[in-house]
């Protein structure tokens, strides 16, 4: 029988909340970094997912996003390649709605059910923009969680899934506008997200006869905490089943949020609970999962899930960084000189492997590893006779590292890293996420795939040195102590 | 192969004042550098067979602007080094007996790009960890270095810092001396110790300016040179050491010296004979774009035991009346880094120092002087050493 | 010269729209050929000079690519002539004993900016203004056909006479590059193909234009007594000539526009070093830098392989044919392999190399002894000229 067979997640470091000088709301949420969008979250997600385990099985990738860098030219096969799967699958965008995540899923697990899925993937991520200062700004949040779907080693399986349309301009956003827009806020709530709820809870009870009483654990999907309170109150959903929402410390991650609240619900359900998902975005989608037993003995793969994730955070010191780092201000109001050109997109293809995959070659002669791939070894000379080798995931420390003050004016200071793989490649490679007081030779790093210069229309992306994320999870008990 | 030991000569050299030079392009600071290279030779341009020049758009305007009639002029790039190499290619010309007066040339404009500091851009074919690295400012890439040697030889961030600040005093204090430098005042301690970062560790005393210049050098035989003068100054020793990206690949690479320095220097004592650089070298140019670049260099040029510079830098073994003094003309520091003109600005020093004409800065009793050009970027560079001294 | 030179190894990569090929990929591809083809390794060399016009392309890239340890490297800059310089650089550096054994390289990857025209002369770098950036703008066979124009009415030659003449070079060109298996451009086009072609620069049609394509070279360059002891085919210098503008054709009336004065004065050198008195008699091969046909028309005088006023006559007679008098472009010229500033001077010699040495497969010329070699870079009124003479081991 066809369902989940594992997940992963991502939830960037950084918060906004009551350490960002400057920021007027009363929850934290998750921010995604200047050099993160929907595509880096989700090669995190993915990497989390799969973390452990072969990639080389996986066959379809389903990516659910309403904020994707492109209009026409599939995101999906960058995730995919930065993922470093296999080129011969099936790939997919599900975007435009809210729904997106949760379509995304039941599309997969339809396709796995048929046989023609064995191990897909379905990763939903979303950062999406408000107008600064707006409610919208302070309810969002940014993440990405991952799930795998086949059959035979499922830990959840889908009972039913229910959907129901709505056409209606309660929140949407233009083709070429950056920023989500709303229409007013009582009918938003009554004829889009209530009116869906209702509607979808009376398809799901005419068709197995459940209520909201008959589960172990619900997943509601809301824009922000106080409508989560109210459809809660309204739906008649007990408390004691409601899966917590992280509204206060993650934020409504747009399309992704419903799977990462599933995700939150699997990482601490028991086998045989029954868990109900409520989405909502042009409609609404009722989804029933029951766990089976593999859940309890799944085995440690050494990911961060999302509760790892969401452990490690990092205060946004002051409101204007955020701002910078989305481009709503600059601090440099002149233009020292013409942008840089784009990158060449041929070389970009050719170079794929290095530049995606991040893959380095290992001599067949000597096994000496090294980065960017040779084709003579420099370590024997010899020519020709090299395997390709991936170093995302392997274990390095760092070398020596520099500052700089002055390079730019959204990352300051730009920190550049020599890294050396304990497999005895070595990298030179900027460093993000980090607390520039904490930076230390030997620390142990990870990579990380983000946003590198970007021109001429092309979105472009390149990998990044960043600390173990545990670093930080002392940050929030810090902050919540002072 | 064979040395390139007294087989060609400096006949004349000239510099630009170097500095914000807003009122002039390339053409005229290479007539401003060549007009002052032709007077210290007594030469007719006429006379010169062939033209080297540093920089990518120069090769064609060095004899437009000189007027130098249908010689042959060959453009050298080497990243900063590449006024050394402009003079080491000009040199070999000399040596191969195809020209007897050769000119070699480079102008740097750099504050037409409109920053101040050396920005990379790359160009479309870069891309992943080459257009990473050559996104962005210089800067960072030698702070590596310097954060790398604190933590290997176990100086504390404050001993480093102060060492820094000691070699960013010393040169300013030489620059006050040259009226061409384009900073001619005196630095206190603790303005270095306190000044802004630029890249951690490395403060604003510890970069040089990226400013504008030129500079140029007739080269001819020995046997031509005596037509035009008795204190000519002859080419001892050239090595030039290129690098492969060592330092981003190979976790073999200590980032705490640079081996084309070390390579480089080894070919130019080989050639000009020298066995103990302590003792043979009265003076010294270094490529200090930043002050941990001399700091390094000391070691990997031999004038300084391995890790332990830092001593000697304390002891004001380098400053104008220390045991060699390096940076006479107050170094990068002072008289920036025009960047294609660099190498032969440092050469220009190393050559009034040994014919005894550098003024108020003349060291005593100059015999062989070393000038040291480094360009690069994280892991890989280009070094040049040349080793002049005088004819016997 | 105070030694005498040789080149005792050549490589170069294929040529094209090379998209499965980097710079470094292309560099590995000539370097390994030129050094497996000298028998020598890495080790052995002493020094290298590069050809690259991308100004990221430092000299890091060539000692990286082909891992030659932290040998001194040189990257040398002569607009469309960069290839043959690094070819001097390396010829100098032998000459004056410094180095016995040495590395001229160069690379082109010009297609990954999306273009394959190219144009020539823009000054790089933020200062061009005026006069020099307004060149910058326009493509080099508006350049070629200034003299064209200029040659018709001087010479009094119509220009259908001359549109002949230059489909005589164009097919010629294409029927010899078919021929090499490096060639980007390996097929014939008829006479009706090159004149009915969309036209270019009037009289130039696209066919008489070559095209900025990806492509490396390289040269093992060495002291003769190097060469001599390893007992392997090699090639010796007999005359090198240089000269180069300093845009005389864009300030002083004199300047004629029939030809270039640089690649004349640069050729009466490299003859007298090579003591040839009449180039037309004494030379077999010739390796003739044809960004485009007319730029080829006008060299054939420049050169001195046909009197001032004649090129049209000696190229309708079949002088410069495959099977004429003296074979031009026996590779396809840049017409089929393309041009990179940084290698097409490397790649024009290895034609040479291969004829002299006798492996030219099914292009080998009965009797070559001598072959001369010109290679140019610049834009209206200012060169860089480069005209080589290669012979067999004394």
């Amino acid at each position: 029988m066809a369902g989940i067979t594992d997940f992963g997640a991502y939830v960037p470091l950084h918060r906004l909340g009551p350490a960002t000088d400057g920021w007027s709301g009363n929850n934290e949420r998750s921010v995604a970094n200047f050099d993160e969008d929907s595509i880096t979250m989700a090669v995190a997600a993915v990497e989390d997912c799969l973390k452990g385990q072969s990639r080389a099985d996986v066959d379809a990738l389903y990516l659910a996003s309403t904020s994707l860098p492109y209009q026409e030219k599939q995101a999906a096969t960058l995730v995919a390649t930065a993922t470093d799967l296999s080129d011969d699958i099936f790939t997919t965008d599900v975007s435009h709605s809210l729904r997106s995540g949760t379509l995304a899923l039941a599309m997969a697990l339809d396709a796995a059910a048929a046989g023609r899925v064995q191990g897909g993937l379905v990763v939903a991520s979303d950062s999406r923009l408000g107008p600064a200062g707006s409610d919208f700004e302070k309810a969002t949040g940014d993440g990405s969680v991952c799930f795998q779907v086949g059959s035979g080693n499922e830990i959840a399986t889908l009972e039913t899934l229910v959907s129901a349309a709505n056409e209606i301009n309660d929140v949407w956003r233009p083709a070429g506008e950056t920023m989500i827009r709303s229409w007013e806020d009582r009918f938003v709530q009554q004829e889009g997200y209530l009116d869906s709820l209702q509607r979808v809870l009376e398809l799901l009870k005419k068709k197995t006869g459940k209520t909201v009483d008959d589960f172990d654990r619900i997943v509601l999907y809301a824009p922000d905490s106080r409508r989560h309170a109210e459809a809660t109150r309204l739906l008649g959903i007990p408390r004691a089943k409601l899966q917590d929402p992280m509204l206060d410390r993650l934020g409504n991650t747009g399309c992704a949020f419903a799977l990462m609240q599933l995700a939150a619900a699997l990482e601490a359900a028991g086998p045989g609970e029954s868990i109900l998902v409520l989405n909502y975005g042009d409609g609404a989608d009722a989804m029933v999962l029951r766990t089976t037993d593999r859940i309890a003995d799944r085995p440690a793969r050494g990911n961060r899930g999302l509760q790892g994730h969401l452990a490690a955070c990092l205060p946004v010191g002051n409101y204007s960084e955020y701002l910078k780092w989305r481009g709503l201000f600059s601090e440099d109001s002149g233009v020292r000189r013409p942008n840089l050109s784009g990158p060449s997109a041929a070389a970009l293809h050719r170079e794929q492997d290095q530049v995606l995959r991040f893959k380095g070659v290992q001599c067949d002669a000597c096994q000496a590893v090294m980065y960017p791939p040779q084709r003579i070894c420099i370590a024997c000379s010899a020519r020709d006779g090299m395997t390709p080798i991936r170093l995302v995931g392997e274990p390095a420390k760092l070398f020596t590292y520099s500052m700089d003050y002055i390079a730019g004016t959204t990352d300051v200071p730009l920190v550049l890293t020599v890294i050396d793989f304990d497999n005895g490649a070595r990298a030179v490679l900027m460093m993000t996420d980090r607390d520039v007081d904490a930076i230390k030779i030997d620390m142990p790093v990870e990579l990380s795939f983000r946003l590198a210069r970007s021109g001429g229309g092309i979105t472009n992306y390149y990998w990044k040195s960043m600390p173990a994320r545990e670093l930080f999870v002392r940050e929030r008990e810090a902050v919540a102590a002072g | 192969m064979e040395s390139i030991k007294d087989k060609v000569a400096i006949i004349g050299m000239g510099t630009t004042k170097v500095g914000e030079r807003w009122d002039a392009g390339v053409e005229d600071l290479l007539y401003e550098a060549a007009s002052e290279a032709f007077a210290d030779a007594k030469i007719d341009p006429s006379e010169i067979e062939a033209g080297y020049v540093g920089g990518l758009s120069a090769t064609h305007t060095l004899n437009r602007v000189l007027k130098l009639n249908y010689i042959p002029v060959s453009g050298v790039e080497n990243a900063c080094s590449t006024g050394g190499d402009v003079f080491r290619n000009g040199a070999m010309a000399i040596a191969s007996g195809m020209y007897d007066i050769v000119i070699v040339a480079a102008a740097g404009k750099q504050k037409d790009a409109g920053t101040t500091g050396i920005d990379m851009a790359g160009d479309p074919s870069t891309v992943g960890m080459e257009a990473m690295i050559h996104n962005g400012s210089v800067p960072r890439h030698f702070a590596l270095y310097a954060t790398r040697y604190m933590h290997h030889y176990g100086y504390s961030f404050d001993e480093l810092k102060l060492t820094l600040a000691k070699i960013a005093v010393k040169n300013h204090k030489n620059g006050t001396l040259n009226p061409k430098a384009h900073f001619q005042k005196e630095i206190k301690l603790e303005d270095a110790l306190n000044a802004p970062y630029i890249a951690w560790p490395l403060g604003l005393y510890d970069c040089c300016a990226n400013i504008d210049g030129g500079a140029c050098a007739i080269l001819a035989s020995p046997e031509v040179a005596k037509r035009y003068r008795d204190d000519y100054v002859l080419v001892k020793g050239i090595g030039l050491s290129s690098g492969w990206r060592e330092g981003r690949m190979s976790q073999k690479y200590s980032f705490t010296m640079f081996p084309e320095n070390v390579k480089a220097a080894q070919q130019a004592y080989d050639q000009a004979g020298i066995t103990d650089p302590v003792n043979e070298l009265s003076h010294v140019q270094l490529h200090d774009a930043f002050t941990v670049n001399e700091l390094v260099d000391y070691e990997d040029v031999g004038i300084a035991p391995r890790g332990k510079a830092p001593h000697l830098v304390k002891d004001g073994y380098f400053e104008m009346d220390g045991k060699i003094p390096v940076n006479t003309d107050g170094g990068l520091k002072c008289t920036g880094h025009p960047v294609p003109a660099t190498g032969l600005k440092q050469l220009a020093e190393s050559y009034h120092q040994v014919q005894g004409t550098a003024g108020p800065r003349q060291v005593k009793n100059v015999r062989y002087s070393l000038a040291h050009s480094q360009g690069g970027l994280t892991g890989s560079f280009s070094t040049i050493v040349t080793v002049l001294g005088p004819r016997d | 010269m105070n030694r005498r030179v040789a080149i005792i190894g050549m490589g170069c990569s294929g040529a094209g729209v090379r998209s499965d090929a980097g710079q470094e990929d292309l560099i590995v591809e000539a370097g390994m050929a030129a050094m497996d083809d000298a028998g020598i390794t890495p080790e052995d060399i002493n020094a290298s000079w590069f050809g690259c016009t991308s100004v990221s392309a430092n000299h890091a890239l060539l000692n990286f690519s082909l891992k030659l340890g932290y040998t001194a490297m040189t990257k040398v800059q002569n607009a469309g002539a960069t290839g043959a310089d690094a070819l001097r650089g390396a010829i100098t550096a032998v000459a004056s004993g410094m180095y016995d054994v040495t590395l001229a390289a160069g690379v082109e990857k010009p297609t990954d900016s999306g273009f394959t025209e190219f144009t020539e002369g823009g000054p790089v770098g933020g200062s061009a203004v005026g006069a020099d950036a307004v060149l910058g703008e326009f493509r080099t066979p508006a350049f070629a056909t200034l003299y064209l124009q200029r040659y018709s009415a001087v010479h009094d030659i119509p220009a259908r006479r001359i549109r002949t003449a230059l489909t005589r070079l164009t097919t010629r060109s294409r029927r010899a590059g078919a021929r090499n298996p490096l060639a980007a451009f390996r097929s014939s086009v008829s006479e009706d193909e090159v004149e009915g072609a969309p036209v270019s620069s009037w009289p130039l049609t696209v066919l008489d234009c070559c095209q900025s394509l990806d492509g490396a070279g390289a040269a093992i360059v060495c002291s003769e007594a190097f060469a001599k002891s390893s007992g392997r085919p090699y090639i010796v210098l007999e005359g090198i000539g240089v000269a180069s503008g300093g845009l005389e054709g864009r300030m002083q009336q004199d300047y004629d526009y029939l030809g270039l004065p640089e690649a004349r004065i640069a050729a009466q050198r490299a003859y007298r070093m090579a003591g040839i008195v009449r180039p037309d008699e004494e030379i077999d091969h010739a390796q003739i830098f044809d960004l485009t046909t007319a730029a080829e028309l006008i060299a054939y005088e420049d050169l001195g392989l046909a009197a001032p006023g004649t090129a049209v006559e000696r190229v309708l007679a079949g002088d410069f044919d495959l099977e004429g008098r003296i074979p031009t472009n026996t590779d396809g010229g840049l017409l089929c392999n393309g041009f990179q500033a940084g290698a097409s001077g490397i790649r024009q010699v290895y034609e040479s190399y291969l004829q002299l040495t006798g492996r030219a497969g099914e292009r080998q010329l009965p009797n070559v002894r001598r072959s001369v070699v010109y290679s140019a870079g610049g834009a209206v009124g200012s060169f860089s000229a480069f005209v080589q003479v290669y012979g067999k081991p004394t």
